[in-house]
């Protein structure tokens, strides 16, 4: 069926020109901006080093944008349920909502995380350093890849310190007799907390692909967006963070 | 619009005149577009060539004639919502009326139940683990309370002509729409949830209850019958239902 | 010249299937949306059939149960809601000519956008499969609104079936979201030098607001999703209220709230009706412009427009709460936003309409189905601004005037748009063409058959006839008086399937006999036509007439191909 599929000359040129892939488009990306008129004079072409991190932080703040509506829905049913609760068999009717006392390891956790935020600003930062990046596209060693390694792996060592905080506020809450299921209250706490922990799980998996690609990846560029995406997702995580935060302890 | 079937309630005079204005606009702006639709087809295929080399670019005219268009159309939606929103207003923004008759339904999976609140004008407490169809409690009358006691319920509803009437949506299963072509009246009766109905039947006579959210294999059985009847022989009935229940001893 | 194919596989499942090429992933999209709109279609006519014969028995399976019609018409909307009018037009489509329109060669993200794909297959499966577990499909409607969709004991194929209902469409959502996500970033990102905002074709500016739209729409949706999953396996009660007695067991006291997925849902769901015919309305002023060969009279007035749409759309969904306790103030604000929303859907149509009478009209099948799709949105349309009146809709909703209004404004005119495109792209796939006499028939009796399925419904709707009735007659009300009326729309139904077994056919014949054309068949301007690989952009996307260019009556967006510059 498909062989009848067959496209006339420039479709077939069409074809696939692979991401990376080599030859023709590849060293001339059709990319970018666009915004300005006078397109016709200027010679076109690769825009720009920056054109491909541009493109990669499109798209991780596009999917950040629909991450953040997750999160806002499922933030939208705790504000349904502070006035929820039911009719006993004893015919009282029972509030749901126990108030729950935050426990306090979680301020310490926010702090972390709060510090791990700084630490990979600092990592994205180096990587974007002129003159490093400069040697390093000379090829003169890399001073940058060398310079953010460490924060890099500040960065991971406090995510999973953050993980191991949110491990304990849960065996807390647990021994307290407070249950995923036990009243609405819990299992939004639970849902919420677990998934945006998920969330980190992934973002420590995406620090340890950035640091290994540091040293593995052989284009600058490609290493800036690896570590550049990273930093994005995990500020994104902490706001995230942040946001449920105040709302667990303050607003109940 | 004979397609209606007869109304019976007072509201349901101006819905029928709303309903209708609004079909008769919508319907001649249809039939004008498809008239102008297949004009095109007619006449704009044969078009002389002559009459080609002009009209290449659009003038102001036809923006402002674009324009003047849309603006009626738009005063149309407006007219339409305006006067359909008084009616909303009159219907459910309005408080409660003057001595009601109080009617309480629930919807239950695939039966329509109608319980008055008796002489005291209190229903009686309901207990979910007291609901059973076979001890012939459906609803979970709480035997213990006072205001129970003269509670009657039906499994079909009947009302007194000319009185504003008063109904208390419950829902003991699933979402369920409570829908009286005849009165022009639709709300979902929603579990955890108290949902109130105000309208007037005018004309005596038998009217079919629908259940208009789906809500199980039994949906389309899930019907009964309102019988609009003058006051009097209302108050005979509903005497007549408290000495059975009376005779029948106290409530199971 | 070089020969890309060169560096391509060879190997046929590497190139055909397994491929990061989006023109091939168009192809796999279609046949999927193939494949769904034909099982969605079968299944719209058991639906017609039990309506109209409840007693009718089925080969090798017997008279139908209610809940198997529940469970027809649960699965014709998801199917042909997410499968038909999503991935059709708003990933197929793309995927065929995005990049090219904007003179990019390729996706910005060819591995995500392949992804995509085959994550969407593998939704389709999981809800196919929901027909064949015990107790078989879920019967809540495309609606899903808990309880109902919640206790497994709600009814018949609400336990498994239901889980892999949700499944499948959580996984939808993940695929829509990816998907768009690599559209958004090709769009803005990837336009060739000269193809400034300005100079976009109108579906490209549909396919930026549609993918925006479905970002947020699908995120919602999935957490949603997540919800009910969580509710029904972990414990939790989101959306479970206190109290429940099902058939006389007391369930466990939960303490959420239905109504919250109720706004969740509809959050999603009138957004997503919109993404399934923004491309159509794009398509719809590029085809007209083409076949009347005249520009778009009012280009920055339709950019507005689809915005606007675009940001209305997310404000409306309450419109579909009028009835259901939401608070009546809440009703009459939703009312208003949604009168507000279909001014730019009628300035759209009012410009389609003067297009019409501006230029001589060539009637070729794309224009055909523009104009049936112009047809089917101002029909199905028109009845909008009466559902969006909360007092009219307390006695419309839920009643056959609702499946009446979105049968004729989305599946009709979404289906039509949808021939329209692949009438007309046709030949960019096989560098032939669809054959223009089984076309016409085509064309023809779909329309008629079309109206004859969707228009009698106002009536049965007035009549006040619910939605999701197995029969139409109960034990005390009867619809037997509607019972010619639904014969009627039974008999229009089959025609109107058989219609497309002629587009089959013709879909099929033609890739192998059909006519050969040169590049540009329809002499476009936009750049999938241009048969330039590098284009630089000179004009706007829509100059047709006469004088547009010295030798002919348009001008090409772009006709020149940069200077090819070094190349391994
Ligand atoms: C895209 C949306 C779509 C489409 C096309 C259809 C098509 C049809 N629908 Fe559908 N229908 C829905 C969406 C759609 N429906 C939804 C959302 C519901 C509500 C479900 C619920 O309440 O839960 C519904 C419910 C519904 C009901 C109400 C059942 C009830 O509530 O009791 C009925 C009853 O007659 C019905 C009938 C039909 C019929 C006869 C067709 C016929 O028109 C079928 C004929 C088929 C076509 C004309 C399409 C052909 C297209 C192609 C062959 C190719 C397309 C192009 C490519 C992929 C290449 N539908
Ligand atoms: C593509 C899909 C699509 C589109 C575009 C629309 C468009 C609109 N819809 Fe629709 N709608 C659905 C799909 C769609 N709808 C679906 C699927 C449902 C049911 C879901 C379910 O319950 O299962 C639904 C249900 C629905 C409801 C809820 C009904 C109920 O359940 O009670 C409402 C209420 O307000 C509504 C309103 C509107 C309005 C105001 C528009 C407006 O945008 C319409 C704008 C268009 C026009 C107004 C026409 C303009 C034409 C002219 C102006 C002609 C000019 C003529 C001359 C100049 C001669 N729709
Ligand atoms: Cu009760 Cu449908
Ligand atoms: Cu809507």
């Amino acid at each position: 069926m498909p062989a009848t599929f067959t496209r006339h000359q420039v479709e077939t040129e069409r074809r696939d020109t692979g991401y990376g892939g080599k030859p023709p488009v590849d060293r001339r990306p059709t990319g970018g901006g666009g915004g300005d008129e006078n397109w016709d004079s200027r010679p076109s072409g690769r825009r720009g080093p920056r054109e491909q991190l541009l493109r990669f932080r499109l798209a991780m703040f596009s999917g950040l944008a629909g991450d953040f509506v997750f999160f806002a829905v499922l933030v939208s049913a705790f504000f349904v349920h502070p006035n929820s609760g039911h009719i006993s068999p004893a015919d009282l009717f029972v509030s749901d909502w126990h108030p729950m006392q935050a426990p306090p390891i979680l301020w310490i956790n926010t702090a972390i995380l709060l510090l791990s935020t700084l630490t990979i600003e600092v990592a994205r930062r180096q990587l974007f350093h002129e003159i490093d990046i400069m040697e390093e596209w000379l090829g003169l060693g890399r001073p940058a890849v060398r310079r953010a390694a460490p924060w890099l792996l500040a960065t991971i060592v406090l995510g999973i310190l953050f993980l191991a905080g949110q491990w304990i506020a849960w065996q807390q809450l647990a021994h307290e007799g407070f249950f995923f299921s036990s009243n609405p209250n819990s299992h939004f706490f639970y849902l919420v907390t677990g998934t945006h922990a998920f969330h980190l799980f992934l973002g420590i998996g995406a620090l340890l692909f950035a640091f290994v690609a540091m040293f593995r990846l052989r284009k600058v560029e490609l290493r800036q967006i690896a570590v550049d995406c990273t930093a994005w997702y995990w500020h994104a995580m902490t706001l995230f963070w942040v946001f449920l935060f105040v709302l667990i302890v303050f607003f109940q | 619009m004979n397609w209606l079937p007869p109304n019976g309630a007072l509201d349901g005079v101006t819905l029928d005149h709303l309903l209708r204005w609004n079909l008769d606009a919508v319907f001649w702006l249809f039939v004008a577009a498809q008239a102008l639709l297949v004009a095109a087809l007619v006449w704009r295929l044969r078009a002389s060539p002559a009459r080609e080399a002009t009209a290449s670019r659009p003038g102001t005219r036809f923006f402002v004639g674009e324009m003047l268009v849309l603006l009626a159309i738009t005063g149309l939606y407006i007219a339409m919502d305006f006067t359909g929103h008084q009616l909303w207003a009159a219907r459910r923004e309005a408080g409660p009326a003057e001595h009601p008759v109080q009617v309480e339904v629930t919807g239950v999976q695939f039966q329509w139940y109608f319980r008055y609140p008796g002489a005291d004008g209190m229903y009686g407490r309901v207990r979910p683990a007291l609901v059973s169809a076979p001890n012939g409690n459906p609803l979970g009358l709480d035997p213990g309370d006072p205001h129970g006691q003269d509670d009657v319920v039906s499994s079909i509803l009947v009302l007194p002509a000319g009185r504003p009437v008063n109904l208390r949506l419950r829902s003991q299963d699933v979402i369920h729409g409570f829908f009286v072509p005849g009165m022009r009246l639709k709300q979902d009766a929603i579990p955890g949830m108290i949902g109130h109905l105000q309208f007037t039947p005018t004309v005596p006579g038998e009217y079919v209850i629908l259940c208009s959210q789906v809500c199980g294999l039994g949906h389309a059985r899930m019907q009964a019958r309102l019988r609009v009847v003058p006051q009097a022989d209302y108050d005979r009935w509903i005497a007549g239902r408290e000495k059975s229940l009376l005779a029948s001893g106290d409530r199971p | 010249m070089r020969t890309p194919s060169a560096s391509a596989p060879t190997n046929f499942l590497r190139r055909r299937i397994f491929t990061t090429n989006h023109r091939q992933l168009a192809i796999l999209y279609l046949f999927l949306g193939l494949a769904a709109v034909m099982t969605g279609t079968l299944l719209s006519l058991l639906i017609r059939l039990h309506r109209t014969w409840p007693t009718l028995a089925l080969p090798f399976y017997g008279i139908p149960k209610p809940e198997d019609y529940l469970a027809l018409v649960t699965m014709h909307g998801t199917l042909m809601v997410f499968f038909v009018l999503t991935v059709v037009p708003q990933s197929a489509f793309p995927n065929l000519v995005l990049p090219a329109q904007i003179g990019a060669t390729r996706m910005a993200f060819p591995r995500l956008n392949a992804a995509a794909f085959w994550i969407t297959l593998a939704s389709f499966m999981t809800l196919l499969s929901a027909f064949f577990v015990p107790q078989g499909a879920p019967i809540s409607g495309w609606t899903s609104y808990p309880p109902f969709s919640e206790l497994a004991a709600a009814g018949p194929g609400q336990g498994s079936g239901m889980d892999l209902w949700i499944v499948a469409i959580a996984l939808f959502c993940l695929a829509a979201v990816t998907g768009s996500v690599n559209f958004l970033v090709t769009i803005l990102r990837l336009r060739c030098p000269g193809m400034t905002f300005g100079r976009l074709p109108l579906t490209v500016w549909s396919w930026l607001v549609s993918s925006g739209l479905t970002v947020i729409a699908f995120s919602a949706l999935l957490a949603a999703a997540a919800m009910l999953l969580a509710d029904r396996h972990c414990g939790t009660s989101f959306f479970l209220p206190s109290g429940e007695v099902l058939n006389g067991i007391v369930q466990r006291p939960g303490s959420g709230s239905p109504m919250l997925w109720l706004h969740l849902f509809w959050f999603f769901g009138h957004p997503e009706v919109y993404i399934s015919i923004l491309p159509g309305m794009g398509l719809t002023s590029s085809i007209l412009a083409n076949f009347t060969r005249r520009s778009v009279p009012a280009y920055g007035l339709m950019v507005a427009s689809t915005l606007l749409i675009g940001v209305l759309g997310l404000g409306v969904w309450g419109h579909h709460l009028f009835v259901s306790g939401m608070n009546p103030y809440a009703g009459t604000a939703f009312g208003l936003t949604t009168i507000a929303i279909a001014v730019p859907s009628s300035a759209e149509v009012l410009t389609w309409l003067a297009m019409l009478f501006r230029g001589r009209l060539q009637a070729a099948t794309p224009l055909l189905f523009t104009m049936g799709f112009l047809s089917f949105f101002i029909s199905g349309g028109l009845t909008g601004p009466i559902l969006a009146q909360p007092a009219l809709d307390a006695y419309l909703h839920n009643t056959f005037f609702v499946v009446a209004h979105f049968h004729l404004v989305m599946a009709m005119a979404g289906v039509f748009s949808a021939f329209a495109g692949i009438y007309y792209w046709y030949p960019l796939l096989t560098g032939r063409r669809l054959n223009e006499m089984l076309g016409q028939i085509h064309f023809w009796i779909s329309l008629v058959a079309a109206y004859g399925t969707f228009f009698p419904m106002h009536l049965a709707g007035l009549a006040g006839e619910p939605r999701h009735y197995a029969q139409l007659t109960g034990p005390v009300t009867a619809f037997a008086n509607l019972l010619p009326v639904e014969r009627g729309i039974t008999w229009s139904a089959f025609l109107l399937a058989a219609a497309q077994i002629v587009f089959l056919i013709n879909l099929f014949r033609s890739a192998r006999h059909g006519a050969h054309v040169d590049a540009n068949p329809w002499r476009a301007t936009t750049l999938e036509w241009s048969g330039v690989l590098h284009p630089i952009v000179r004009n706007g996307p829509y100059i047709y007439g006469p004088g547009a260019s010295p030798q002919q009556d348009f001008l090409p967006q772009a006709t020149t191909s940069e200077p090819a510059t070094r190349s391994s």
